[in-house]
């Protein structure tokens, strides 16, 4: 036989027995280190429970923590009893007994023995590896780590924050280039047996030492000291989340693992058991040999990693709550607050969802009285209520609801300074959001309205105030929104344009010129209604200039262009 | 002052346990990696037969439960079941914060070094994987990755049509008659104090409390712990001290692993029991929110809305943004 396992044993000591009969079962010899935190009593059983295989033989104990030298150290001295007793084995594959072979022992032999040169390990410079625990990589090798990661993390961090403090720096052995990768390898006898038979392995050992989490780089480095043809990969199917911590395989991994074609997967759930039933499972063909192939379960946990990290935006729920939503928003897509054109344009909401080919436009989803939902219903998607006091108790919510229930439709909706202003900030800082305003048009229900003057001017002051509030905040340095505010006066000279790159906006593609214009809401006699709120001493700036005698304002078109805050 | 509160809470636990009699004390069977489920009742023997066949399933190895007053012979039928220690008291829930003293004195005597699932009669809880992963396989994910604590928020389940036609047998699972729930109308703000998320919402906000949502029921919970006896859940499962259990969630955008609790409360059993709650006055706030329900028409609600979601799954929850996988995979 040509290949030799090494297998370090630390917990599930049944299914540690379950794959090395595995092993022995493929013909190879092997060598089981069993980590010295598991008691004597079951480690004397673990032996006599594989006493029955001549090709099983045990290593002098070592504690193994993780992140600590022991484990180098044990692989060391197994690997040597494994070459002394067995000087016929060609490669050498190192696994743990939560390894658990995924194809039979002689696929691997027969794939090893086209590859008799090849050193199966996974390896890279620093400056090439991100996946770091701690911030720590290239420190790993220049600080000193005598203390446990996983027990005593404060001591850990407290003395590696003095070192950086002091400037501090281990010379790294000449002639070493440090290097990190999976502690799963598979190495030729040639390779293993120059880095265990170096003459220089002392100086190494006492440098790796106190190297952090050794067992990733003291094979990975040495072996580019005298391997002749590396391949930078592991054979084992081993997936490592955000935190440095392995993956672990369930019954439900059954169909990925089958998928990976890998030889080894590493680390199964001691109590999956459809996994240790089925496996391993042949894949070659008679005239066929099928290599591993990973990408497909890389996908999957490199998901898992980005969402642990990354999250889906705009989603609130029990364990996902930005706190620091200004920065990366509040919501899950673009959407559109419009104010001030349902005031100048007729029926203004059934044109533009008309236009938009069917866009969902709501009405004033904030207004005093119940949010207007575009279908004019009591419950909305999701289960949104219209009820405005439950809405107005956590109206961020509401909003950022409203996207993530209708996410894939862009919606649009109503706002006005009517409406509740608490979420002006939070729109402002959203960069979804696409805030168009006809600033001033407020003053048109007003005008209509034909009520008694003093009343009218106390509220047109009241609701100038708080538009004007309201752009103040869009003006402010912190804002993301994409806003767009052009006067009452100047859209109702030229409106087509605003219109137009809102339709864009909402049908999300470049529209072919507007086939229908919208109806404008008759406002003669506007100007005149405007100078007289300036005689009594009201000053409706917010609307723009309208020349006094405004009879026939709307067939002015002048090319203004609406400005653009940002 | 957290720590004092906490004292105080193990305290007056303590002085609690006085009220409880041991009706069958089975905890010597209890092996050191066993998942335990504690829980209070009072007449819920109509659910109980369920109740124990879905937890068994999920890997549940030990019921550490207390009876609390039941008449309908639902404290017998738990008593025989071999993997169930049985307390009783007829000592007031309300005085006992909620049942929480006589839990906490139980967790302190038994649930030490234990993953503990702390539930309701009514409460079915859902984490990703759940139907091919038992509980254990998450106990042991959550020790690799030194996680002592679990979220999950409760969702309320409902039936098409009014509550009361929702006919529930005993041993049946309640989701074929009640599988409908809100999707996304969920309120969330942070208890700087404690640090929990205080999420409100779904069915019951909209239906009952839209013109005082401040009353609305809190659905935050961490239902899944790994018990320690320093530790003392605060006002139901909602909040646990010390408070750094309390940080289920992810502050800077990523998602941690969640679940969710299914509450299959409005089934036809609830229009009577929240008559008989609102007049026991025992219930959080006394009993207002079951006042709430009681009043009129609404002891027979109809939740149900086109919007509404019929349960399929845990992976529906997890695309609709109610649970999380978070790093587990």
């Amino acid at each position: 036989m040509n290949v030799g396992v090494v297998i370090l044993a630390h917990t599930a000591l049944q299914r540690a027995e379950q794959a090395i009969r595995l092993w022995v079962g493929g013909g190879c010899p092997v060598v089981v280190h069993v980590d010295k935190k598991v008691d004597q009593k079951e480690y004397n059983a673990f032996v006599d429970a594989l006493s029955d295989l001549d090709q099983v033989q045990f290593s002098k104990r070592h504690l193994c923590e993780w992140g600590t030298w022991g484990l180098v150290a044990a692989t060391q001295e197994a690997a040597a009893l494994l070459m002394d007793s067995h000087p016929e084995l060609r490669h050498i594959y190192l696994a743990s007994g939560a390894c658990l072979p995924l194809r039979p022992v002689s696929e691997l032999c027969d794939y090893l023995d086209a590859r008799r040169e090849t050193d199966f390990i996974e390896s890279s410079t620093t400056e090439d590896v991100p996946w770091t625990v701690g911030g720590l990589d290239q420190e790993r090798f220049t600080l000193r780590f005598p203390f446990s990661w996983r027990r005593h993390r404060r001591i850990f961090d407290f003395y590696v924050k003095i070192q950086q403090f002091a400037r501090f720096k281990r010379r790294i052995p000449t002639g070493v280039v440090p290097h990190m990768g999976s502690q799963w390898w598979c190495l030729t006898r040639r390779t293993l047996s120059a880095i265990l038979n170096d003459p220089k392995r002392p100086t190494y050992d006492r440098y790796f030492r106190k190297v952090w989490i050794p067992d990733e780089s003291y094979f990975q480095t040495i072996a580019r000291l005298h391997s002749t043809k590396i391949e930078s990969r592991s054979l084992t199917l081993s997936k490592f989340d955000f935190q440095g911590k392995p993956h672990v395989f369930y019954n439900d991994h059954k169909a990925l693992l089958r998928r990976s074609a890998c030889f080894v997967a590493r680390k199964i759930w001691p109590r999956a058991d459809e996994l240790y039933k089925i496996f391993p499972l042949p894949y070659n063909k008679p005239d066929e040999q099928v290599g591993p192939n990973p990408s497909s379960a890389d996908r999957v946990f490199a998901n898992a990693v980005d969402r642990r990290i990354l999250g889906r935006p705009g989603l609130y729920m029990q364990s996902r709550y930005p706190t620091i939503d200004d920065e990366i928003g509040v919501t899950a897509a673009p959407y559109s607050v419009l104010q001030g054109f349902t005031e100048v344009i007729d029926d203004f909401e059934a044109w533009l969802s008309k236009t938009t080919g069917g866009g969902v436009v709501h009405g004033h989803l904030f207004a005093p009285d119940r949010a207007h939902f575009c279908d004019n219903s009591a419950i909305y998607t999701g289960g949104m209520s219209d009820h405005p006091t439950l809405r107005d108790y956590n109206p961020k919510m509401f909003l950022s609801n409203l996207i993530w229930n209708n996410r894939g439709k862009h919606q649009a909706f109503q706002f006005g300074p009517r409406d509740t202003q608490t979420i002006n900030w939070m729109m402002a800082k959203d960069s979804n959001a696409r805030i168009s305003i006809v600033s001033g048009a407020w003053i048109i229900s007003l005008f209509l309205a034909r009520e008694e003057f003093s009343d009218l001017r106390k509220e047109a002051a009241r609701l100038q105030k708080i538009e004007h509030a309201q752009l103040k905040i869009l003006r402010s340095p912190f804002t993301k929104a994409r806003v767009r505010v052009i006067t009452l006066a100047e859209f109702v000279r030229s409106p087509m344009e605003t219109l137009e790159s809102i339709v864009d906006e909402i049908s999300e593609q470049p529209h072919p010129r507007l086939a229908e214009a919208p109806t404008m809401v008759k406002l003669d006699g506007l100007g005149a209604f405007l100078q007289d709120l300036r005689n009594q001493g009201m000053h409706p700036f917010l609307t723009g200039e309208f020349p006094k005698n405004t009879d026939n304002v709307t067939s002015v078109q002048t090319q203004q262009k609406p400005y653009l805050v940002r | 002052m957290l720590r004092l509160q906490r004292r105080r809470w193990k305290l007056r636990a303590f002085r609690k346990r006085r009220e409880l009699d041991g009706v069958k004390n089975r905890t010597a069977a209890i092996k050191p990696d066993d998942i335990l489920l504690f829980c209070t009742f009072r007449n819920e023997g109509i659910r109980l037969p369920y109740f124990f066949e879905y937890y068994r399933k999920q890997g549940v190895d030990h019921f550490i439960m207390v009876n609390n007053g039941s008449t309908d012979g639902g404290d017998a039928y738990a008593a025989e079941q071999p993997d169930v220690s049985l307390w009783s008291t007829d000592a007031s829930y309300g005085d006992a914060r909620y049942g929480m003293d006589w839990l906490t004195y139980l967790q302190w005597r038994y649930g030490h070094g234990h993953w503990a699932l702390t539930v309701d009669v009514d409460e079915f809880f859902v984490y990703p994987f759940c139907d091919t992963r038992p509980l254990a396989a998450l106990g042991d994910w959550l020790d690799a990755s030194d996680i002592r604590s679990f979220g999950a928020l409760i969702l309320d389940l409902y039936p098409q049509g009014p509550v009361s036609e929702a006919k529930y047998e005993s041993g049946m699972d309640p989701l074929e008659i009640a599988n409908w729930f809100d999707a996304g109308n969920y309120m969330i703000s942070r208890n700087k104090r404690m640090r929990n998320l205080w999420i409100q919402g779904g069915a019951r906000a909209r239906a009952f409390f839209a013109d005082t949502p401040e009353k609305a029921p809190a659905l935050n919970k961490v239902p899944f712990v790994k018990w320690d006896r320093r530790y003392t859940y605060v006002s139901s499962t909602h909040m646990v001290l010390p408070r750094g259990l309390n940080l289920v969630y992810d502050q800077q955008g990523g998602e941690k692993t969640s679940g969710a609790l299914l509450h299959a409360k409005f089934i036809n059993t609830f229009g009577d029991r929240a008559k008989e709650e609102a007049t026991r006055g025992e219930h959080y706030g006394d009993g207002h929110e079951y006042q709430q329900y009681a009043d009129g028409a609404e002891a027979d609600p109809n939740l149900w809305t086109k919007w509404s979601e019929q349960y399929l799954n845990w992976r529906q929850l997890e695309v609709l943004g109610l649970l999380s996988k978070g790093n587990w995979a």
